[in-house]
């Protein structure tokens, strides 16, 4: 049963290739005709735009068909703008290379395998055929057109039938095979277009690690500014007021330098603190399952920890790896009202898998809250995504993914 | 003495209150918020302000902003900035209405409790006030002091940091006549015009070593 839905799965499959080869020939007259007519009047431009638009549609069904990323070029600006990056892009060149290819394929491929089927039914069926229509008609089958109505060659073409049937149940796979390497071949991006988007990707993620970088050296500025660098101000004033009245009170200066003490000793806690922040040193000791299971320690909600990290990663990676759950564990703190949380770390080879999921009131959206957006941009400047899912209501999960040489 | 302090981080703007009225001033302390901070000041009218460079909203140098506007406001109004770091530039804001009684110093000088108090006290008298920090800074840009001898830069850093001829002379363990002398010849090597007024050294020593 499943067999036979695949065979026919792998029909409909030949038939959507056809269907989107078909409208070629009439597309490229079209392309054919947009030309002169552009110059003879306006109305061209109007019929190509028509044309390519149709065309990126249909590569597009194939594209989907074949999981063959889309190569174009960016359209923006103004119509006209948008015409001439359309026919700069090389890649609209090869759709029109691709377009008659697919219609030769395309049709041809089912066609072909209609054909095999009907071929096959009618070989299997002819002596039942023959039975069934002992005398000509005007709508006979073709087999028994072929063979007359008596004689062996009916029954020869039992077995032929069934060999036409492997074939037919056999074939229309390589079919689809084949137009997928069509479009493997003329539509996926070229390997230029593939290093341009690359190139594009690397500048956009290496101007979010720069920003990030620089937020980072930002807070860290502030935090000692208004934290250590105070206090210590502070307890120079201190001592300084104590050792000035240290003869002439030197009740005075005990409390001052009891007040200093206990400065000093605030300082020291706002720089661990810092550091911390920097680089935790759990993390630099014992890697990053160590971290976050730390992490979580003196969390006020219940979480759950699934480590399955039992190797050290590359320290940048570490320590992205280690921000973004921090941040994610924090926003799901601060933000969720969560009553359990759960953190999933997992070694998945090339690359590291962490879930963090709570069971809060969701509608966490990645596009505006700050804390995503970091987690965002920690994650990109190593090629590693983040994806959340938050329906108002909860549960929230972020998962994020950290590619890590195995 | 009435002292305005304009400090927004608490810790410090509690322990200079309390510092300051030990010594005998009359402490105020402002809202620190950058907004307004000038009129403020001015309408505080202190004997001195002491303002913090980094205050909000934007903790960049809105105290130093509000301290220029408030002294353009009210020319000569004794103002002493602090700062947890020393930048030439800002002491150039500072000195460029040339009216003296201002100061520049790192926070960290109020550990010398004495010597601070005495720069507030020195700034509320119309006298001018430099960080030694800021003074070395200008210092070594070596193209603006050859030809000066050792004693020479001493008696101008010293200056510029605001002492007294006396109180230079105390230091330096020389008489206070050879100050006068050294600050003749040094200014002559610097090619300024000789002067008599304490600040106004100050500004002229500065201006030329900044204009060098």
């Amino acid at each position: 049963m499943n067999r036979f839905r695949d065979r026919l799965a792998e029909l409909r499959r030949l038939a959507v290739g056809a269907a989107v080869g078909l409208p070629a020939p009439v597309l490229l007259v079209s392309f054919a005709a947009s030309v002169p007519a552009s110059l003879a009047a306006g109305a061209g431009v109007l019929l190509f735009a028509a044309a390519l638009w149709a065309c990126r549609r249909l590569a597009g069904v194939q594209r989907r068909a074949a999981a063959v990323p889309a190569p174009y070029v960016p359209i923006t600006g103004r119509p006209l703008a948008r015409l001439r990056t359309v026919v700069r892009d090389p890649a609209t060149w090869r759709d029109l290379l691709w377009l008659p290819c697919q219609f030769v394929a395309g049709v041809g491929g089912f066609v072909i395998a209609v054909a095999l089927w009907l071929a096959a039914v009618q070989c299997v069926t002819a002596p039942a055929l023959r039975a069934l229509l002992p005398s000509p008609t005007g709508y006979d089958p073709a087999v028994l057109e072929w063979t007359g109505r008596s004689g062996p060659l009916t029954w020869i073409l039992v077995p032929v039938g069934a060999g036409l049937t492997v074939v037919a149940v056999w074939l229309p796979r390589h079919l689809i095979r084949a137009q997928s390497a069509l479009a493997r071949a003329l539509l996926a991006p070229t390997s230029a277009a593939r290093l341009a988007a690359r190139v594009d990707r690397l500048t956009t993620t290496r101007a979010a690690a720069v920003d990030a970088s620089a937020a980072e050296l930002r807070r860290i500025e502030r935090d000692l500014h208004d934290g250590a660098q105070a206090r210590l101000v502070l307890l120079a004033m201190h001592l300084g007021v104590a050792s000035d009245v240290i003869d002439d009170d030197p009740a005075v200066a005990k409390a001052l330098l009891a007040e200093a003490r206990t400065g000093a000793g605030a300082a020291l806690t706002e720089l661990r603190g810092l550091v911390r922040g920097i680089h935790p040193p759990v993390l630099a000791d014992r890697g990053l399952a160590a971290a976050v299971h730390a992490l979580v320690l003196g969390s006020a909600v219940t979480v759950q920890l699934d480590l399955r990290l039992a190797r050290r990663l590359a320290a940048p990676v570490e320590a992205a790896a280690y921000f973004a759950t921090a941040e994610a564990l924090g926003n799901a703190i601060r933000h969720s009202g969560a009553g359990e949380i759960r953190i999933a770390l997992v070694d998945a080879g090339d690359a590291v898998h962490i879930t963090v999921r709570d069971n809060g009131v969701g509608g966490a959206d990645p596009s505006r809250g700050t804390g995503l957006l970091g987690i965002r941009r920690r994650l990109s400047a190593f090629d590693g995504t983040l994806h959340v899912t938050s329906p108002s209501g909860g549960p929230t999960v972020l998962e994020m993914s950290l590619p890590c040489e195995s | 003495m009435r002292v305005v302090i304009v400090e927004d981080q608490v810790l410090l703007r509690d322990g200079l209150t309390r510092m300051l009225t030990a010594y005998g001033f009359d402490v105020t302390a402002t809202d620190p918020d950058g907004a307004g901070l000038a009129d403020r000041i001015v309408a505080a009218a202190p004997d001195v302000a002491v303002v913090d460079v980094r205050l909000p909203p934007t903790f960049t140098d809105e105290g130093l902003r509000a301290a220029v506007a408030a002294r353009r406001a009210v020319p000569g109004l004794p103002v002493l900035v602090l700062s947890q770091y020393v930048e030439r530039l800002y002491a150039r804001d500072l000195l460029a209405d040339r009216s003296g009684a201002v100061g520049y110093l790192l926070k960290d000088r109020v550990a010398e409790v004495r010597e601070f108090v005495d720069a507030v006290r020195r700034v509320a008298a119309g006298g001018t006030v430099m960080d030694p920090e800021v003074v070395a800074q200008l210092i070594h840009q070596p193209s603006a002091l050859d030809g000066l001898t050792g004693r020479e830069a001493e008696v101008l850093r010293l200056m510029a940091e605001g002492h007294s001829n006396a109180a230079i002379a105390a230091r330096l363990v020389i008489a206070e006549k050879s100050v006068n002398n050294l600050i003749n010849s040094l200014f002559a090597k610097l090619g300024l015009p000789p002067s008599g007024d304490h600040h106004r050294r100050v500004l002229a020593v500065l201006s030329y070593l900044d204009h060098r």
